[in-house]
């Protein structure tokens, strides 16, 4: 079944700027460039893209914020602009950077106010707060208020908010930014497990790692267009991304030489080796600890921009 | 000590610029003032119709004396205001204890960031009014061109004076929990000893006579008197000296406050 | 007639919300809730004083003010304890604040005027309220059907009128957000206006005030009417009886006003 679906959607702003004093020039920015794909039930979905491409107005049209310029849009069996109210029911949303929760209340209050305003059964809604309590660890903070919760446990706590009246989609906006590797790891781990659970999800997200983790779909979103429409292994290799093994020799030496890889950087010591990234790190490491006196080393994964930018050079070069 | 004016000149600019990018906003509160003006002058008018020459003014003074407050109103903050809003913001965020180990001198930083404000504020909450005041609704302007540089210079003095008063009510925020309460008070006592809503001359006779000692005093009603010449020769001079004096005595208590203050934060680490 | 009861539910729902927000911290709240009710009986105070040096103003006694004023406090003060707040919203635009209320499964309009709600603005009802019983009893009417009915019209349609003006006139944030200031002069200005009696004010503000914005409506034409007062503009007398249509007339355009905007915000982004 599919659960979004987009139509050759389109968003345009106008965007007034000053030329001279008191003139103003508009110009219209085409934020969502003719977008078209479709989610199905139970799918989770990445959705990334340099800042600016579009990212968020498209989730902003999902959610009926945003009334789309042009094309066609369902979410849930409703067109999200006009039935927006209907459709915030049947939906989660979480923002990153900002809190759905009550400042200065106890999380719990929050809780509350969405088992009303979202009219969840009580026995439904103490079945879903059991379940967030067990899986987000929210026992100790429930009654702590939300301005004293640090940002992991905020985030747990919003995502609790999100899906306390069993949403079909959730729609998450960096869900794991700022967080620590502690919290980015629970964090994930609920995502997986709300998923398995069979809602669907589609996140936004700027680290590699909640994708390859939790998507087994990637769109790439980028001038409003979509650019890449596959699995992570796709995205490598469409984008040619590279990891990289930083390596901490004992003393400064010549580059070094290893199979399948190129040094991309030395600074005193330490060298930069750059290798195809769905190629093992092993048989380079191995061969490197043969012939080096080696201090350390780790490897490092992509960088979504550099994927990106790559994914482009290779489409413009042939 | 050049370095030093130069560096609180700099600070005050700084405010005046930051103010001057809400143009639209302050535009409106201006014509909001002038709204104000007709409205009260109007009350005033039928008041003095009713008593000519009402506590020494007559009715088009008693006219000039509603468009002149409103002109002020915003620039003296006698509602409170002004720096308070951000040093609140200080407070709330905790880097008020920080503020406190800069080498700028935390009370000269906000005195300077005020008459920055101020000094944006009177040139347009303060001009459109007395504009509008003067051109369509009988305001009358000074006879003496001299008028002008004193009237400016009482204004100076009153906001002086006024964050002098708010100054001290911010410092209670180092006691205090929340000194939002205290503020919101304290404004009301402003808005009404400072002759705001009516010369203090209307008050009954020993309310009156309490109201005009006060340091309110300086931060609206002085200023008017001075713009409808009240008085002449020395005797502005004695104005003038009133606003300087509790100009002074307050910005010598924010001193002593602000050294308790600092100890206190010394002490429990804020 | 279900969207409506969930209208006025979740709008209820949030503001306790915020209530108990507020009551999170306790002290400040009851100063604040003082310098509320201070706050409010400043102007009346003003009024006081003026009676002081005076027994008529524009004709009218003190407790025939009183009626306009405490029928023009409950007018404003009901509709900002109600919606008040929606002269935020250009505010909340900026911030993106309006967004997250936009995802609730609420009405738009009963989210953001449920924001910030505190049991504090009950504070100019309740003063209005015991202004106008005062008044009640020290003018001593002879009280028919028709004076009966003019009374509860004005309690229920003044509140009305105005909260259609601060929802209409706040729709104006969705294409222009620093017009909250302007529309202060429109709501509070007009409160301001309606304490006094019609016949302090020029002709051509009455003119604008009651067949533009019309605030008339609110309290003057029908205070007339109890009072057995010539009209200073001498409208016919069933203007006197037509508040609510105005009321619902007024509630009407500003309901468009807020759909239009939200649309324009919702489909401009801007």
């Amino acid at each position: 079944m599919e659960l979004i679906e987009l139509d050759r959607v389109s968003r345009t702003f106008t965007v007034r700027s000053k030329a001279g004093r008191l003139r103003r020039r508009r110009h219209e920015v085409r934020a969502v460039d003719g977008l078209s794909f479709t989610v199905r039930a139970g799918e989770c979905v990445g959705y990334i893209g340099p800042n600016g491409a579009g990212k968020s107005t498209t989730i902003k049209m999902l959610t009926g914020i945003l009334v789309p310029s042009a094309g066609r849009l369902r979410v849930a069996g409703v067109d999200p602009a006009r039935e927006r109210v209907a459709l915030a029911r049947r939906i989660g949303v979480v923002f990153g950077q900002r809190t759905t929760l009550w400042w200065d209340l106890p999380l719990r209050d929050s809780y509350e106010l969405a088992r009303r305003l979202y009219r969840i059964e009580p026995a439904r809604y103490a079945a879903n707060l059991e379940r967030c309590v067990e899986l987000l660890q929210l026992g100790d903070l429930l009654d702590t208020p939300v301005r004293q919760l640090s940002l992991g446990q905020r985030m747990r706590g919003d995502l609790g908010a999100a899906l306390l009246h069993d949403p079909q989609v959730l729609y998450l906006d960096e869900p794991t930014i700022g967080l620590d590797v502690l919290s980015k790891a629970r964090v994930r781990e609920f995502l997986r497990e709300v998923n398995a659970a069979g809602t669907t999800v589609l996140l936004t997200t700027h680290d590699l790692t909640d994708i390859e983790q939790l998507c087994g779909r990637v769109m790439v979103i980028d001038h409003g267009r979509l650019v890449f429409d596959g699995d992570l292994a796709g995205l490598h290799a469409a984008g040619r991304s590279e990891r990289t093994l930083v390596v901490d020799l004992a003393r400064p030496g010549p580059p070094i030489e290893a199979p399948g890889a190129r040094v991309v950087k030395v600074a005193g010591a330490r060298q930069w080796l750059a290798f195809p990234a769905e190629q093992s790190a092993a048989p380079i490491v191995a061969a490197v600890a043969d012939r080096y006196p080696l201090q350390d080393l780790s490897v490092r994964e992509p960088v979504i921009e550099d994927v990106i930018a790559r994914m482009y050079a290779g489409a413009v070069g042939g | 000590m050049r370095q030093a004016v130069g560096l609180y000149l700099t600070i005050a600019r700084g405010a005046f610029r930051r103010y001057s990018t809400y143009r639209m906003a302050t535009f409106s509160g201006a014509v909001t003032n002038s709204v104000f003006a007709v409205i009260l002058a109007a009350t005033f008018l039928a008041l003095w119709r009713a008593r000519p020459g009402l506590g020494g003014y007559d009715a088009r003074a008693a006219v000039t004396y509603i468009w002149v407050s409103q002109a002020l109103l915003v620039s003296v903050a006698a509602w409170g205001g002004g720096f308070q809003d951000e040093l609140q913001t200080r407070f709330r965020s905790g880097d008020i204890a920080v503020d406190l180990y800069r080498p700028v001198d935390f009370q000269g930083w906000w005195l300077a960031t005020d008459l920055g404000r101020a000094g944006f504020q009177l040139l347009v909450r303060g001009g459109v009014p007395l504009a509008v005041g003067a051109l369509w609704f009988g305001a009358r302007l000074p006879r003496s061109p001299l008028t002008w540089p004193l009237f400016l210079l009482s204004a100076l003095l009153a906001v002086v004076v006024s964050f002098g008063v708010r100054f001290l009510v911010s410092l209670s925020g180092f006691w205090l929990h929340d000194a939002e309460g205290l503020r919101a008070l304290t404004g009301v006592a402003s808005m009404f000893l400072s002759g705001m809503l009516l010369p203090l001359t209307l008050f009954p006779a020993g309310a009156g006579a309490v109201a005009r000692a006060l340091p309110w005093a300086a931060i609206v009603q002085l200023p008017c008197d001075v713009f409808l010449e009240r008085r002449h020769g020395l005797a502005v001079l004695g104005e003038l000296g009133f606003q300087l004096g509790w100009a002074l005595v307050l910005f010598g208590l924010g001193r002593v406050g602000l050294r308790l203050a600092t100890r206190k934060v010394v002490v429990q680490g804020g | 007639m279900a969207e409506l009861r969930w209208a006025v539910t979740s709008w209820r729902l949030a503001a306790a919300m915020w209530m108990r927000a507020a009551t999170a911290y306790r002290t400040s709240f009851v100063l604040l809730a003082a310098a509320s009710l201070l706050v409010c009986s400043l102007d009346f105070v003003v009024l006081l004083l003026m009676f002081h040096h005076t027994d008529r103003l524009g004709g009218w006694r003190l407790p025939e003010i009183g009626l306009l004023y405490g029928t023009a406090g409950i007018a404003i003060g009901v509709a900002d304890f109600l919606l008040g707040t929606v002269d935020g919203l250009g505010e909340r635009i900026r911030t993106g604040a309006l967004d997250t209320l936009l995802l609730r499964p609420a009405p738009a309009l009963s989210m953001v005027c449920a924001e910030r709600f505190t049991l504090r603005r009950l504070a100019r009802p309740a003063q209005a309220t015991a202004v106008l019983l005062w008044a009640l009893h020290a003018l001593d009417l002879h009280w028919s059907w028709d004076k009966v009915l003019l009374l509860a019209m004005m309690l229920v349609c003044g509140p009305v009128i105005f909260g259609a003006l601060f929802v209409g006139l706040s729709s104006v944030q969705f294409f222009w957000g620093e017009a909250r200031e302007l529309q202060n002069s429109a709501t509070y200005g007009g409160a301001t206006l309606l304490q006094y009696p019609p016949d302090v004010f020029a002709r051509d503000l009455l003119l604008g005030v009651t067949f533009g914005v019309p605030l008339a409506f609110v309290n003057w034409l029908p205070t007339l009417q109890i009072l057995g007062r010539p009209d200073p503009l001498g409208l016919p007398v069933v203007c006197r009886f037509a508040a609510p249509l105005v009321a619902a007339a007024a509630a009407g355009a500003a309901g468009l006003a807020w759909r239009a905007g939200l649309r324009a915000y919702r489909s401009t982004g801007s």
